[in-house]
């Protein structure tokens, strides 16, 4: 560890810390994946955790993915919301009996000594609504900051979890904040480099927080958003339909192209709902359609090659 | 004798399930223990984050040996009966049992069944995997490799090792031998998390407890708690400060540490600003933490008070520093939400009420806020309020609800308002009624006092109680999802603590009124329900067939009766007004009429409110006349009639309930309700007061007697005769002094009482009541009620009736119990 160069120490360098965690992961046994290429609202939404968590097939992976809550938008102005963030998400399947020693070694891994910090496994279970997923876990504190969620998955996709993986998700701006000792998010150092050569969190990101703001809250086309909805949940039970290998419906050959379609649903959903133009009761029932389209994918995923036992 | 050690060891448990788990561990192993005759001495349970633990005490090493004798058939019974004997008994021939000899009814077989006691370490090893695979934990998991299997172990986070030994004090104890899902019992475990994670091995519970806290664990929770609740004064003390103690979060804390480390941090002083409330709900619910008060002043100060879970190498300063920012970036956005909710005035948050459901029944928050406010103004004169203040209090009492810091800690609502409304200049007793219409919340909160609170407050329960009523959703069993019976005890203190005299089905009147405009009422009025029918839709229901409109409109069958002419008419018929079928159509056309008749008269309840802010009309009250109409006519006036009964039913139980709970007689409540037409809460409760202390004198006493008694004999007669015994006595049918006595008295009693009633002195009516005692004991004992002249014996019986309707002026004494 000491041949890392400051410019590379997750204590002054956002990009260190995510380089570092994936090092970590890496050295454990994990393939570390790229972020998905779809606009989603967590590290949980990637395939690669809410398919792949289903089955009985071993799993272990780690990767970054940008999420989007169109509703947190805050026009950069709020030091600690935004409406684009990253999340490092590691998923293990099975969850292995050491996983809370595994996550607390990667907290040391990123300058986190626990003789020295008060870290805390405070009860939070987990549910989303939408995917049809619930899990029992912890919300982890360092020195009364939550700094990441840790959970074993008991359902995903309204199948059960067989056998149970345990999920990671690492908060990175937050927990960056913390090791690089800002109040704010856009005074993060990214490249952990000085003077000319530094280069603010704010200098990539504070124009896209304005027009992502402005557009979720003000702008976004919601006549076309409803028509991509209908769509997107269409094209999603057409390609559950059309998977189907056999009239015995045995084998799924179209999991993966479907669940791409629930996913843009569910953004689609998140940018209507921040234009508030669905109201109280058909929120619950567009949250309702959302989750019976996961559910159904994740029907076909157990069918699917990686989701079956054989 | 042995003791038992027993200990889980998993992953945190959260903090809010440890006393109860502990609790629920000590219960089912000694319970089971009872069940096998293992007695044992003693038994104590513990939980930290990451163990539960048990120690049993003086345990038998043994169960003691069964012997049996089993009663079979008669020696010989049929073979089926000799065998199923064997059978059951485990004998191996019938030469193994006994035989009882009975001269009487015939020799018989008798087992002599002896079970020798097991060893209680087999029988801890059988019962303790079981305990932990049904353990009742409120949520559970699986886990690991084994989760994969059907039947894999449920723990309520993951399970990784288990105590278990059994032993006498003196020697080395014995590990019970059991597995739960590939997890064998064994003797060992683990210190604290980070202090001392090395494995540790125990024999016994003392030496468990004991190597437990040098390895930086308090398995006790009240020693934690101890700990948390001594460092944390003394760390205030020492800077003259004092900390604001918290029982609840004190529990909580206690269950997320193994060794509490008390630290104190501060926060910069420009948070002071906000309100104490607002800064200790975030940094109580957010970050667990105590805050601190200087004693002088009773105000927060910029202290805080953390417990972390180690002794830190820095002694605590990288802790405190996190948890400062931690606690610097909460209350900044609380700051900020607090003030910009300052920026808007309450009363511009209104709006949006009517877009918020308060109940699909009963419409939105924006109705219900206008209900609550003309019931409140109507209520303004009868506890003696100004009327302007209580219909501002009342409209602004909601509004905090949409605040950012009141949608961020629900449980500042009200105070929220109290706040805000000062702060836009709105008068003292107008703001304190945002917090006080919410009480009193429970039987030992404070009962507001200030008339424009009083009024708002029991507008605010009142309206609650006839809605929910009003469509039926009334509270069963456990079942008060509403907290109605809260409402009610709420409007029973309101009412008993501030002396209201209020007739209650007046107010409910007012109240459902109130509900059939602003809540039942369609958008373009009842008349639009007439043209809704239609049996061929998918629920083949109607709108108007919604209870909350059957209420009225069927309130005396009338529905029932005429549904399907009512539907009839509306759909049309192709055959109508041909000949034959002129008696049918004239029979849906009358149906129909009326059915548009009584819509038309619930539409008349919009009127008054339509004009009201329209002059002169304004000066009238849209409330009072609006129920005017609805009293008027007999079909609405008979559901109004019937809910208030039972609302005021619902009231006779709370108050049976409260009295009881001070000590009072409750049978009296029922004495006074039988009266009838007792709606003033007030009243009754003075009623029962004078009556409770008339009976427990001596004349109370003989008089209840005396009545009692008359009331038996009248009833034994009048079931032998089948007829009653009213009217008035006949003075020429007097034949003994004492009667005459008894009828005199009766008749100046009556007079009395009653007068005294009217004045509402009811100790008055009370000590009327008393001068009937010697007339009444003389009569019983010189008067042969059942006189052999059939005419003197009615006449007597009269005159007991007459006792009996005397006492009516106060109590109907046959309700009491003796």
């Amino acid at each position: 560890m000491d041949a890392i160069p400051p410019h590379m120490r997750p204590e002054r360098s956002f990009q260190g810390l995510i380089l570092t965690l994936q090092r970590y992961w890496a050295d454990y046994g994990c393939v570390i994946l790229q972020p998905y290429d779809m606009e989603v609202g967590a590290g949980t939404f990637h395939p690669a955790t809410t398919l792949r968590a289903l089955g009985p097939k071993r799993w272990n992976a780690a990767y970054v993915q940008p999420s989007r809550r169109p509703k947190d938008g805050r026009y950069g102005e709020n030091p600690n919301r935004l409406q684009h963030y990253y999340q490092f998400q590691v998923i293990l399947k099975p969850s292995p009996s050491d996983l809370q020693e595994l996550y607390l070694k990667s907290l040391a891994a990123i300058g986190i000594d626990s003789a020295l910090h008060d870290i805390r496994f405070v009860e939070d279970d987990w549910e989303s609504p939408t995917l049809g997923a619930w899990g029992l876990g912890w919300e982890c504190w360092c020195d009364g900051m939550e700094v990441s969620q840790f959970t074993y998955f008991q359902q995903v996709a309204g199948v059960e979890c067989a056998p149970v993986a345990g999920e990671l998700t690492y908060g990175l701006e937050r927990l960056a904040c913390y090791l690089q000792g800002v109040d704010r998010i856009m005074d993060l150092n990214f490249n952990g480099r000085d003077g000319d050569e530094k280069v603010l969190y704010s200098e990539i990101f504070l124009q896209a927080e304005q027009e992502y703001s402005r557009h979720n809250f003000e702008y976004a086309d919601t006549a076309m958003l409803f028509d991509q909805f209908r769509m997107a949940e269409g094209a999603c039970r057409k390609y559950l339909e059309d998977g189907w290998k056999g009239s015995d419906r045995k084998e799924h050959l179209m999991a993966l192209p479907a669940y791409d379609q629930c996913i843009k649903a569910s953004h689609v959903f998140n940018l209507l709902d921040a234009r508030g133009v669905i109201s109280v009761t058909e929120r619950q029932s567009y949250i309702m359609r959302v989750r019976e389209l996961a559910k159904a994918c994740g029907e076909a995923w157990v069918h699917a090659e990686a989701g079956r036992a054989s | 004798m042995p003791d038992l050690l027993l200990e889980l060891f998993s992953e945190e448990i959260p903090a809010r399930m440890q006393a109860k788990a502990a609790d629920d561990l000590r219960r089912m192993v000694t319970d089971r223990l009872v069940a096998e005759g293992l007695v044992y001495e003693g038994a104590k349970a513990f939980a930290t984050p990451r163990r539960l633990a048990l120690t049993v005490h003086g345990i038998p090493a043994r169960q003691s040996d069964l012997k049996e004798e089993r009663r079979g058939p008669r020696v010989g019974g049929p073979d089926a009966a000799i065998q199923g004997f064997l059978k059951a008994t485990g004998l191996a021939s019938i030469e193994e049992a006994k035989i009882q000899r009975d001269p009487k009814k015939g020799d018989f077989y008798i087992a002599l069944i002896e079970k020798p006691g097991r060893a209680t370490l087999d029988v801890l090893a059988e019962v303790l995997p079981v305990i932990i695979r049904t353990f009742p934990w409120p949520k559970s998991m699986r886990w690991g490799e084994r989760s994969g299997k059907p039947g894999a172990l449920q723990w309520v986070r993951p399970l990784h090792a288990i105590i278990a030994t059994f032993g006498l004090e003196t020697e080395e104890t014995d590990v019970v031998s059991f597995a739960v899902d590939g997890l064998e019992a064994g003797r060992t475990t683990r210190g604290h998390r980070f202090m001392a994670p090395a494995e540790i091995t125990v024999r016994r519970f003392e030496d468990y407890e004991a190597k437990l806290l040098d390895a930086k664990v308090v398995l006790d929770p009240e020693r934690r708690k101890d700990v948390i609740r001594t460092d944390a004064k003394t760390l205030a003390q020492a800077q003259n400060f004092e900390l604001v103690e918290d029982q609840v979060l004190l529990d909580e804390v206690a269950g997320l540490v193994e060794w509490p480390v008390v630290l104190m941090g501060s926060f910069d002083e420009e948070f002071l600003s906000i309100p104490d409330e607002v800064i200790r709900a975030t940094i109580r619910n957010n970050q667990k933490c105590f805050v601190v008060s200087d004693p002088g002043t009773r105000k927060l100060t910029n202290k805080f008070i953390l417990t972390a879970n180690i002794e830190a190498s820095d002694g605590g300063k990288a802790i405190v520093s996190g948890n400062e920012r931690v606690i610097r970036a909460r209350l900044s956005d609380a700051k900020y939400f607090y003030e910009s909710d300052l920026k808007t005035k309450l009363e511009a948050r209104l709006p949006k009420f009517d877009n918020i459901v308060f109940h699909e029944k009963l419409g939105t928050q924006g109705a219900r806020i206008k209900r609550i406010e003309r019931l409140a103004a109507e209520i303004a004169p009868l506890v003696g309020a100004d009327v302007e203040k209580v219909k501002r209090a009342a409209h602004l009492a909601k509004a905090d609800l949409l605040t950012e810091v009141v949608g961020e800690f629900p449980e500042l609502q009200g105070l929220m308002g109290k706040y805000y409304a000062l702060a836009q200049g709105e008068d003292a007793s107008v703001a304190a009624a945002s917090e006080e219409h919410y009480k009193p919340q429970g039987p030992a909160d404070r009962v507001p006092t200030d008339p424009v609170s009083v009024a708002v407050s029991l507008a605010d329960k009142i309206d609650t109680l006839m809605g929910f009523w009003a469509i039926d959703e009334k509270p069963t069993g456990s079942k008060d999802p509403f907290a109605l019976r809260r409402a009610a005890l709420g409007v029973i203190r309101l009412v008993l603590s501030n002396s209201v005299r209020a007739s209650l089905s007046d107010l409910f009147f007012k109240a459902i009124t109130l509900a059939v405009y602003f809540s039942f009422r369609p958008e373009h009025g009842y008349s639009q329900l007439a043209a809704t029918w239609d049996p061929q839709t998918e629920d083949g229901a109607a709108e108007w067939t919604e209870p909350r409109y059957m209420l009225f409109l069927n309130s005396d069958g009338f529905i029932d009766r005429n549904r399907d002419l009512i539907g009839m008419h509306q759909i049309g018929n192709p055959d109508l007004g041909s000949h034959e079928d002129e008696d049918k159509y004239t029979e849906r056309a009358e149906a129909y009429e009326e059915f548009n008749r009584r819509l038309s008269r619930l539409e008349a309840v919009a009127g008054p409110f339509m004009f009201e802010s329209v002059p002169p009309l304004a000066q009238f009250s849209a409330v009072s006349n609006a129920t005017e109409r609805l009293s008027s006519e007999e079909f609405t006036k008979l559901a109004m009639d019937t809910l208030t009964a039972d609302l005021l039913s619902f009231f006779a139980d709370r108050l049976k309930v409260q009295l009881r709970e001070q000590g009072a007689r409750h049978d009296l409540v029922d004495a006074v309700f039988a009266l009838g037409d007792q709606d003033d809460l007030l009243m009754v409760v003075r009623r029962v007061e004078a009556l409770g202390k008339f009976l427990d004198s001596d004349d109370g006493k003989n008089l209840l007697a005396g009545t009692k008694r008359a009331s038996n004999i009248l009833s034994i007669e009048e079931k032998k005769d089948k007829r009653s015994f009213d009217g008035t006595p006949d003075a020429a049918l007097y034949r003994l002094h004492e009667e005459k006595v008894l009828a005199k008295a009766i008749g100046e009693v009556k007079a009395e009482a009653g007068a005294a009633v009217a004045r509402e002195d009811f100790a008055g009516a009370m000590s009327a009541m008393a001068k009937l005692r010697p007339a009444v004991d003389a009569f019983f004992d010189k008067v042969k009620v059942n006189d052999d002249d059939a005419k003197v014996r009615e006449n007597r019986l009269k005159l007991l009736n007459e006792i009996r309707a005397a006492t009516r002026a106060v109590a109907d004494f046959s309700k009491i119990q003796d």
